[in-house]
């Protein structure tokens, strides 16, 4: 159908540029010269969340704006409290490891860990070295988890919607390697106060190898796509920088202290869980901007897979979990034939176990930085306090000077390389 | 951790550079060094431990709050240090009555106590003096009462439904 208004669309588009109207006005002579008005500085408030997908949760950050300027930012938390902490208070020492594992819900191996580090130290407990060694596995195999879950959303936000598919399908192997090992995919209290719950069961090993074997070449893939992906460059080139040593005064741990290229990692620096055993490095950036924290957890996702090939290499026989009856429940089999075994059980399972009275900190590593348990004993079966320093709690202050100064759009890139968890910040 | 004869030294050397009774005493638990001091000097404690110290502890990683309750004072807040370059952590800990619960802030020292001295403030009522911004952070800001006080109920707060819609007086305001 011809266009009743005649010409190609290209001459249309055409007419309304300056130099077809020449030198007349085009709204007449009353408008008054741009170059006389008052400039404007007009500050505008703009509510970012709570119920946004680019904020991970329920963040909500009261920013202010000049233009296109972020000027303040205040972040206002607290919508997913659900008071997990003093919920703890209530139950015994081995069904609060069932609510820590809520805090931080894509890191619960790490929750978990912390807590049954805290009530070791506290107990005395001796953990077996297949326990440490089935922990490293676990915990490294939710790094990576927890990582790709971080990639897939953090890429979303900046508008690569095919990491999303990829960073999600390749998580789902994990997810499966966990579904086997402890019986449920997410939250699966695996880790017990003095091991683990049960051994890896049959064919674990190599399932597992499968998935070490296939995802080193999933992480070429996601180099390749987003690397030296032009969008992504741009967007994340410095951006978001923020000075070392105020990092360090803000508390931040994790990749984002590391992509400033300081290379605390507590795994290496403090090994618990007989990390010392094995051989990895810790990768760090140079200039500390937002595409510096990409290639660190990139790279610490390559990383975690050596350590999991070398933990299944070098796994040790032996007992799962402490041959302590008074801490760790005794073997199924045995409820058949020991009494002493069925009074134990009893014990455990109605009263839980005794704490001797006395307070113990345990810091362990975290996909976020430094996720360390707090935990206080009265010497009764339950906690009387238990406190998480969760690194995204603490990492979020860094959030007002990552995106203070720079553009808008450049802010919520910084959100997505932050990767704040909201079940770990409000608890 | 430094050994018990480590965290001796270093209450002694407290001792020495802030005054006489900064430290009330220190506690080697599971080879955790702690060191109580005294409220009123959390501050210069830690100043001197972060700027003056020989062997300074200059990354605060965690301020967190709890509740003695049977003893007295009963609340307690806890400064937990480390040093990067040793490798090696010292817990600060102080105690406070319920009835005037006040603790220099020490946000200037480490900002990184900032949201943390929200949070214990919020969950223990614990008032930082010195604090720019201090209000709750968790917790809605017109809650009443200190959550994680062992003397707060646990499920103290009824809930909502339609049954009890009508048992439950101003619910809506």
């Amino acid at each position: 159908m011809a266009d009743v208004r005649g010409g190609s669309y290209r001459e249309r588009e055409r007419s309304t540029t300056i130099d077809v109207v020449g030198d007349e006005p085009i709204y007449g002579t009353d408008v008054p010269n741009a170059a006389d008005l008052e400039p404007e500085h007009e500050l505008m408030t703009v509510n970012l969340g709570p119920h946004h997908p680019a904020t991970h949760g329920v963040l909500r950050l009261l920013t202010t704006l000049e233009g296109e300027t972020v000027t303040d930012i205040k972040p206002i938390i607290g919508y997913v409290h659900t008071g997990i902490e003093k919920s703890c208070e209530d139950q015994e020492y081995w069904k609060a490891i069932t609510f820590v594992e809520r805090m931080d819900y894509l890191a619960y191996y790490f929750n978990a860990m912390a807590f049954c580090m805290a009530v070791e130290t506290l107990l005395e407990e001796e953990v077996p070295k297949r326990a440490q060694y089935l922990r490293v596995v676990h915990l490294e195999l939710n790094r990576i988890a927890s990582h790709l879950f971080w990639i897939a959303t953090a890429a979303l936000d900046i508008g690569a919607i095919t990491m999303l598919w990829w960073g999600c399908r390749d998580r789902d192997l994990v997810l499966d390697l966990f579904e086997m090992s402890g019986g449920q995919r997410l939250h699966t209290r695996y880790f017990q106060v003095g091991g683990v719950f049960e051994d890896v069961p049959p064919g674990w090993a190599a399932k597992c190898r499968e998935f070490l074997a296939v995802m080193p070449e999933r992480i070429d893939q996601y180099e390749a796509l987003l690397d030296r992906n032009e969008i992504w460059v741009r967007r994340n080139r410095h951006t978001g920088v923020v000075p070392q040593e105020q990092l360090l005064e803000l508390g931040v741990t994790g990749p984002l202290l590391r992509a400033s290229g300081h290379p605390w990692d507590l795994r290496k620096a403090m090994p618990y869980s007989s990390y010392e055993d094995f051989d990895f490095k810790i990768p760090v950036g140079t200039v500390g901007d937002n595409y510096d924290r990409y290639r660190v957890r990139l790279a610490e996702m390559r990383e975690s897979l050596k350590i999991v090939e070398q933990a299944l290499d070098g796994m040790p026989e032996g007992p799962w979990i402490t041959p302590n009856r008074k801490v760790a429940l005794p073997p199924r089999h045995e409820l058949a034939t020991s009494m002493e075994a069925l009074i134990h059980h009893f014990k455990l399972v109605t009263e839980g176990f005794r704490v001797p009275p006395g307070e113990a900190y345990a810091p362990i590593e975290s996909p976020r930085g430094e996720l360390g348990c707090f935990v206080v004993a009265d010497g009764s079966a339950k906690p009387a306090r238990v406190h998480m320093r969760d690194p995204s709690f603490v990492n979020l202050q860094a959030l007002a000077p990552m995106g203070e100064g720079g553009l808008i759009a450049d802010f919520i890139a910084s959100i997505a390389m932050l990767d704040p968890i909201l079940g770990g910040i409000d608890r | 951790m430094p050994d018990a004869t480590g965290l001796e030294l270093i209450a002694q050397r407290v001792r020495d550079e802030v005054g006489e009774d900064a430290v009330s005493g220190t506690t080697f638990f599971r080879r955790q060094a702690t060191l109580q001091v005294a409220p009123g000097s959390v501050r210069d404690v830690l100043t001197f431990l972060k700027e003056a110290d020989a062997e300074p502890w200059d990354f605060l990683s965690s301020v967190h709050g709890c509740d003695y309750l049977p003893e007295e004072p009963r609340l307690g807040v806890h400064y937990q240090l480390l040093s990067m370059a040793r490798q090696d952590r010292l817990n600060v800990k102080t105690r406070v009555g319920a009835d005037e619960p006040t603790l220099p802030s020490v946000i200037e020292l480490f900002p990184t106590a900032n949201h943390q001295e929200r949070e214990v403030y919020d969950m223990f009522g614990v008032v930082f003096e010195g604090h720019p911004d201090l209000r709750r952070i968790l917790m809605p800001e017109d809650y009443e009462g200190y959550p994680q006080r062992r003397d707060f109920p646990m499920g103290g707060e009824p809930v909502l439904f339609t049954y009890n819609e009508k048992k439950l007086p101003n619910w809506y305001g």
